[in-house]
């Protein structure tokens, strides 16, 4: 049966790798080759049962999946709506972030690479990378910026006693877009015997395909468990976007159920009239970073500008394409929450259901604490709690302490 | 025909190959930047080759990212790399190609960067993060201005990608000659001369081919030539050695100017 044109399944990417004017090719020559093979062995592996046992079997027993959908009855109360928690939290390691770097390891083995290379803002990719390689046996080098070094000391030592190498990066502003740059560079040295396994959908196509596809596993754990729980749909999903990971791995199994509405939150930083955020969907514009045609923050002369979160997870001036698309069709409605609110719901969260939640998923929760007075009485909230607080800890300390 | 084909021609009769260099246009400064083009020229050049910075240059090495920064913080942009065209072209008759990262382009508009840029008297652009597959617009874009629009291949581009830029390539094709970013580099590999046979075989002298990426003395031009290449590419060396005393302008003019001449002399083809 021919499926009607307002589909979406199926459809995007599309031949090109993009969805709608959003995401594409834009990398260097060197590359080109190498991003067709791996289009080409995604396509071949992810269809295979085989492939999807053996990634299942690791998400599992590994990663510690299902993770729960748990409703939070307390902040419920406080919010005036039913409101699930989905655990990402939980995922080992911390962060969602396992469920992408498993999918892409397992493939970079099937694909006769030696090596993987990674980016790593905060740390939680870097780790989740340095997890997998140690699990399945390769060989892991990290790209981290010197700033995000300093600031995440302990997550440095975590991914060297998994094994792993890490690279300080001191070019450029020395964050999360200078380790992509560098790690792109090492891409191009070593194309031959080296993956690059790619943090969020952001990046040249086919990455924003094959991160979404492993990340999909939460949104279609969420759907089973809500239903299972309630069942019925639930009628708002909230996330946070930083790259996008997260919320594009909660949202895709919902875009064609109309009545689950889809609110993606981005780091408001100091607040979008002082220019220092990362708010790539709704204050960014058009242009092409890392890869993709997507939003960003850039000067009028095209110069990517510097991000800023409180939440290095989110500090990155783009999006994933495909986010850039969903919020210009109107299936995704954007909004912000600045650091101040992050970490008021940082706390809150603390208070009510003893979660230390990462400052990450706290702007989903700021924003869902400013709007869900108005929602209607019967609403059901899921919200991605992404990742877990530990590595937060020192950040909320000393921003608590700057404001006495 | 466009200037950069009538340099080919003209340096094919002379049984020469081309040199190209390489400079970031304000870098480290604006008018600092156009008197080293100026003299890169005079003192053998035969297409200068202007990088405009970006804060991302994925594709380049420590010594262009740091030219770049330099360029940036001295504050170098786009309108202002318009001015700088503008001025060298009053000075030099030499071909001029720009090597611009995607997103500037697109930023300015694609037709209205390449109309402005050929106003100023531009001839080519280089898009390093620009496959193929995405150019049609820029290409159109490019014809319609009369600015050669340069593609980029490399050592692992297949044999029905390289046809495909072949046949969007114009003005010449950049030989991107090892698996690399940018950088001086000692010696050349063994890969990048296969390279260079491979692409010069299939491009049967559809287009003129020059070799770049970690070419940083003459013995490596001249071994490009020899090897089957249009022209040789030097970038990083000439920053390294011109930032190496940019204290004293003159010196370094001085410096870079003596180079030149060693490097554009090992372009004579032998009989």
């Amino acid at each position: 049966m021919k499926k009607t044109s307002l589909s979406y399944y199926g459809r995007y990417p599309d031949e090109k790798g993009k969805f709608g004017r959003y995401g594409g090719i834009f990398a260097p020559e060197i590359l080109m080759p190498a991003l067709e093979e791996l289009h080409e062995a995604f396509l071949r592996h992810h269809r295979d049962p085989g492939f999807q046992g053996e990634l299942g079997r690791y998400l599992r027993d590994y990663a510690g999946r299902p993770t729960p959908l748990y409703y939070a009855q307390r902040l419920s109360w406080r919010l005036g709506c039913k409101v699930y928690l989905k655990r990402e939290d939980l995922t080992h390691g911390g962060a969602h972030k396992l469920n992408n770097t498993l999918g892409q390891a397992l493939l970079a083995l099937r694909m006769g690479k030696k090596r993987l290379i990674a980016e790593t803002g905060a740390g939680q990719h870097g780790l989740a990378t340095a997890m997998a390689g140690a699990v399945l046996g390769l060989k892991t080098e990290v790209y981290m910026g010197e700033e995000d070094v300093e600031r995440q000391r302990h997550n440095v030592y975590r991914m060297e006693l998994l094994g792993a190498e890490v690279h300080p990066v001191k070019s450029g502003s020395r964050t999360l877009k200078d380790a992509i740059n560098e790690a792109f560079r090492d891409w191009i040295a070593h194309v031959g015997d080296t993956h690059y396994v790619v943090g969020s959908v952001v990046g040249p196509h086919p990455y924003p395909l094959l991160v979404r596809e492993f990340q999909r596993v939460i949104g279609k754990e969420i759907r089973q468990q809500v239903l299972e729980k309630e069942g019925r749909l639930p009628s708002l999903l909230v996330a946070c976007i930083g790259g996008g990971s997260n919320a594009l791995g909660a949202f895709y199994d919902f875009l064609e159920d109309p009545s689950v509405q889809l609110h993606g939150v981005e780091a408001g930083g100091q607040g979008l009239r002082t220019g220092r955020h990362s708010a790539s969907l709704a204050a960014g514009s058009l242009g092409v970073l890392h890869g993709a045609y997507t939003r960003i923050l850039q000067d009028e002369y095209g110069q990517i500008e510097t991000s800023h979160s409180i939440s290095a997870g989110l500090d990155y001036p783009g999006v994933g394409p495909e986010l850039a698309f969903l919020q210009e069709t109107g299936r995704l409605k954007v909004y912000t929450a600045t650091d101040a609110e992050a970490v008021e719901a940082f706390h809150m969260l603390a208070k009510l259901e003893g979660i230390l939640p990462a400052l990450e998923p706290c702007h989903a929760l700021a924003h869902l604490a400013k709007i869900s007075r108005r929602l209607p009485p019967d609403s059901i909230v899921v919200l991605n709690l992404s990742g877990r607080g530990d590595k937060d800890l020192g950040v909320v300390q000393k921003f608590m302490e700057d404001r006495k | 025909m466009s200037r950069i084909q009538e340099t080919f021609n003209q340096l094919k009769k002379r049984k020469e190959g081309a040199l190209i260099t390489f400079t970031t246009l304000g870098d480290p400064s604006l008018r600092r930047s156009v008197q080293l083009a100026r003299r890169l020229a005079e003192s053998g050049a035969d297409i200068l080759e202007l990088g405009l910075p970006f804060s991302d240059p994925v594709a380049d090495g420590p010594t262009i990212q740091a030219s770049y920064q330099r360029a940036l913080k001295a504050g170098m942009n786009t309108h202002r790399a318009l001015e700088a065209v503008r001025k060298l072209r009053d000075k030099v008759k030499t071909p001029l190609v720009l090597l611009s990262y995607y997103n500037p382009v697109l930023r300015r508009g694609v037709a209205g960067f390449f109309r402005d840029f050929a106003e100023a008297g531009l001839d080519g652009v280089v898009v390093p993060d620009l496959p193929v597959e995405e150019a049609e617009p820029v290409s159109k874009a490019g014809k319609d201005a009369g600015v050669n629009l340069i593609f980029l291949v490399a050592p692992t581009t297949t044999e029905r990608r390289l046809e495909k830029i072949v046949k969007a390539a114009e003005g010449f094709l950049y030989l991107v000659s090892l698996l690399g970013v940018t950088g001086a580099r000692e010696s050349l590999s063994a890969l990048t001369k296969k390279t260079i046979s491979r692409i010069a075989k299939h491009v049967e002298a559809r287009i003129p081919v020059a070799v770049g990426f970690g070419i940083s003395k003459p013995p490596h031009v001249r071994e490009v030539i020899a090897a089957g290449a249009d022209g040789a590419i030097v970038g990083s060396a000439l920053i390294d050695l011109y930032t190496s005393s940019a204290s004293n302008p003159a010196q370094a003019l001085e410096k870079v100017s003596a180079y030149v001449h060693t490097l554009k002399a090992a372009t004579a083809k032998k009989a």
